[in-house]
């Protein structure tokens, strides 16, 4: 059936729609990063700054050390979404293909698991990390990260790997590969937009987590990019308005930059993993 | 395909690798405090988060450390905005800092949990002469002193001078402020097109009420001879809420859509002239100093007085030490240090607040005309501890009965006799919870 013009256009304008208010946050972000203080405080705010400054980015980077926080983030986000992955295609794997009570009590585990709030596990977390040496260390916190990503990447990996015919590792096994083989060059490659998809979703939950970072990294050094942006907080909500758009401006760029790098093959992922 | 199979091992060998070293080099200190050369390190939170604020602490941490390199003091930033979850966790897994800046009205759990250090034994004389009994006491929980409060901040009427030169009304002075009822008549006279006499940012409502409440007399919360604390709602305390409701609802000289705005946020209006006076604390000036348009004319006048004069409820910042902490005596020594009197100017200068040393308050860079600073040091008398400081309970009740109750109210949704029976009735079952 084909859609009408009318209907069409309708579409269009709900997208346009939904497309300015998904911008709206960030746009607006943007602007307010380049007001000088005057502006930022005016009752008739204006879209595009009248008086553009870049003073708040060097407030920014004059008051906190973001350079050295971003490259925490980095660090840990990275490592976190890395070893996610390498954890959970595996896990995936056996779960899609060996469907069995063990593995449908697990998925059902996996979905709970995700109804924990941080705070209920904060204080049994932190004084285990602190048995290990782990508090104020990068690698407790990418533990943490791992742990809190891993049921999500391996529930969303679950539904790559079950989109992959099981035909074609039948295909190749006729063809005399092996188990290892057929995974490493049959499976693999067409899980890559999934795994690069889970990847990312990891990589961005680690690099926007404040709550395990703030309590867990108490050193300066080893402090993350949103625990740094708090800095420009004061009591009662009162906000250095300037630098924390200016920062919060730059710690969205990573992300932004990873989209749109590998947006593609997010989006093939992401239809790959619809297939059923 | 082999060399597919090759490459990809190779790969994951090498990210495995790097990860391996990378984490290595990342590990954590020992957090014991002390090297192997007998050297101590206090770990010292601050919330300072003005850059002059921030500036001032740190220089006064290097001066510390260059005078003393026996005992280092590390510099660790905190955020106003998570301090307690973070400080809770930090204490209850032994790994909090040595020395605690926070404000006192948060201590309460934290001294009676017995996470923080009694101070009694550690405070030098001078500290304890030179900051007056009023202040002590919001630190001292069950005869223990738990913080040292050293910086405060009255809520003062920042006012758009222009306008109020032009009404012709008289300008109060912390001499001869405006009653109550003055002020309510003030700001009728202020309102006009498109323009209110007040603007009251009420986001959070029920420590302003309280503070402010205490120039009446109110005190709403009263401890019997058993120690338990009741909520009682008399005359004294109903002045303020009359005030500001009669003022939005009946005269509307104050905008009610600023009551549930944060003080940031009527500050546009109050530069674009649609208020004429807006209740904020004193070191809201900073924001004002670095945001008002040129050639806005602004002034701080004292808060309304009533029966009790300009007396109004604070919760100071105060500097604790951590019980768990191994090196109690060096970090009191530091907080001395910190709060010398010279020092502690330094701190209020970069926090726009008022310190609460009685040597401090009479620096001259304090009670200079700029900024209108001598308005606020004229105050600093009159400051007692927030009605609600000690009370346990107070912030289930705040949450759960006053918030709701006082909105509701001062937007006209309900009378006072609904304020009344909900501050008491329902207010004294939430207490009663934690006084059994």
């Amino acid at each position: 059936m084909r859609t009408s013009k009318p209907a069409r256009a309708g579409q269009y304008l709900a997208l346009l729609a939904y497309l300015v208010f998904l911008a709206f946050p960030f746009l607006w972000l943007v602007s307010t990063a380049f007001k000088p203080p005057r502006e930022l405080a005016s009752l008739h705010p204006t879209w595009i700054p009248k008086d553009p400054t870049l003073d708040n980015f060097r407030q920014a980077f004059d008051e906190q050390p973001l350079l050295r926080a971003a490259g925490n983030s980095l660090l840990v986000a990275v490592s976190a979404a890395v070893i996610a992955v390498v954890i959970a295609t595996p896990m995936a794997y056996v779960m899609a293909r060996h469907r069995s009570f063990l593995s449908r009590a697990a998925t059902g585990w996996v979905v709970v698991s995700q109804a924990f709030p941080f705070v209920l596990v904060i204080i049994p977390l932190f004084l285990i990390l602190k048995n290990l040496h782990l508090i104020n260390a990068l690698p407790g916190l990418i533990m943490v990260y791992v742990v809190w990503a891993l049921p999500f990447a391996l529930w969303m990996l679950v539904g790559y790997v079950r989109a992959v015919p099981r035909e074609m590792e039948e295909a190749a096994a006729v063809d005399g590969a092996g188990r290892l083989r057929i995974l490493v060059s049959v499976t693999a490659p067409l899980l890559t937009p999934g795994i690069v998809a889970t990847g990312l979703f990891a990589f961005v939950t680690a690099w926007n987590e404040f709550f395990f970072a703030l309590v867990l990294m108490k050193s300066p050094e080893r402090q993350t990019l949103p625990v740094i942006l708090t800095h420009f907080l004061g009591a009662e909500g009162v906000a250095d308005l300037g630098p924390l758009a200016a920062a919060a401006f730059l710690a969205t760029l990573p992300s932004l930059l990873i989209f749109s790098v590998i947006q593609r093959r997010i989006t093939g992922g992401l239809l790959a993993g619809a297939v059923k | 395909m082999p060399c597919r199979v090759t490459g990809l091992r190779t790969t994951l060998t090498a990210l495995a690798a790097s990860l391996t070293l990378l984490l290595a080099g990342c590990t954590g200190d020992s957090g014991d405090g002390a090297d192997g050369s007998g050297r101590i390190t206090l770990e010292f939170q601050s919330l300072a988060w003005q850059k002059e604020s921030v500036d001032a602490n740190k220089q006064l941490v290097a001066e510390w450390n260059e005078l003393h390199p026996d005992i280092r003091v590390k510099y660790v930033q905190g955020s106003w905005d998570s301090v307690h979850d973070q400080l809770l966790t930090s204490f209850e897994g032994g790994e909090a800092p040595d020395i605690i800046h926070d404000a006192s009205d948060d201590l309460a759990d934290f001294a009676y949990g017995g996470h923080l250090a009694d101070l009694r034994p550690y405070l030098p004389a001078r500290l304890k002469s030179d900051i007056p009994e009023r202040s002590w006491q919001t630190a001292t929980f069950a005869g223990g002193v738990y913080g040292v409060p050293f910086l405060q901040e009255p809520r003062v009427l920042v006012a758009n001078a222009k306008l109020l030169k032009e009404s012709g009304v008289r300008v109060p002075t912390p001499a001869h402020p405006w009653t109550w009822d003055e002020f309510r008549a003030v700001t009728r006279k202020l309102s006009g097109k498109g323009r209110y006499g007040v603007a009251w940012p009420l986001k959070e409502p029920v420590s302003a009420t309280l503070n402010l409440s205490l120039s009446a007399g109110g005190r709403l919360f009263h401890r019997g001879a058993d120690g338990k604390v009741t909520v009682r709602f008399g005359a004294a305390d109903a002045v303020v809420p009359r005030t500001v409701h009669d003022q939005v609802n009946t005269d509307r000289s104050a905008s009610g859509t600023t009551l549930g705005m944060g003080g940031s946020d009527t500050l546009p209006g109050f530069f674009a002239g649609k208020y004429a006076m807006v209740p904020l604390g004193f070191s809201y000036r900073q924001q004002i100093a670095q945001q008002a348009p040129k050639g806005f004319d602004w002034q701080v006048l004292p808060a309304p007085a009533g029966a009790d004069g300009l007396a109004q409820g604070v919760s100071p910042q105060t500097l604790s030490v951590a019980e768990d902490s191994p090196h109690k005596k060096e970090a009191a020594r530091f907080i001395d240090f910190l709060l010398r009197p010279p020092n502690m100017v330094r701190l209020a200068r970069g926090d726009w607040m008022l310190p609460t040393g009685a040597e401090a308050l009479k620096d001259p860079a304090l009670r200079t005309a700029k900024d209108d600073w001598a308005v606020g040091t004229a105050l600093a008398a009159h400051l007692s501890p927030a009605p609600a400081q000690s009370v346990r309970g107070y912030p289930e009740w705040k949450d759960k009965v006053a918030t709701p109750a006082l909105q509701e109210y001062y937007s006209g949704a309900i009378g006072l006799g609904e304020l009344r029976r909900r501050l008491v009735d329902d207010g004294n079952l939430v207490l009663a919870r934690y006084q059994r």
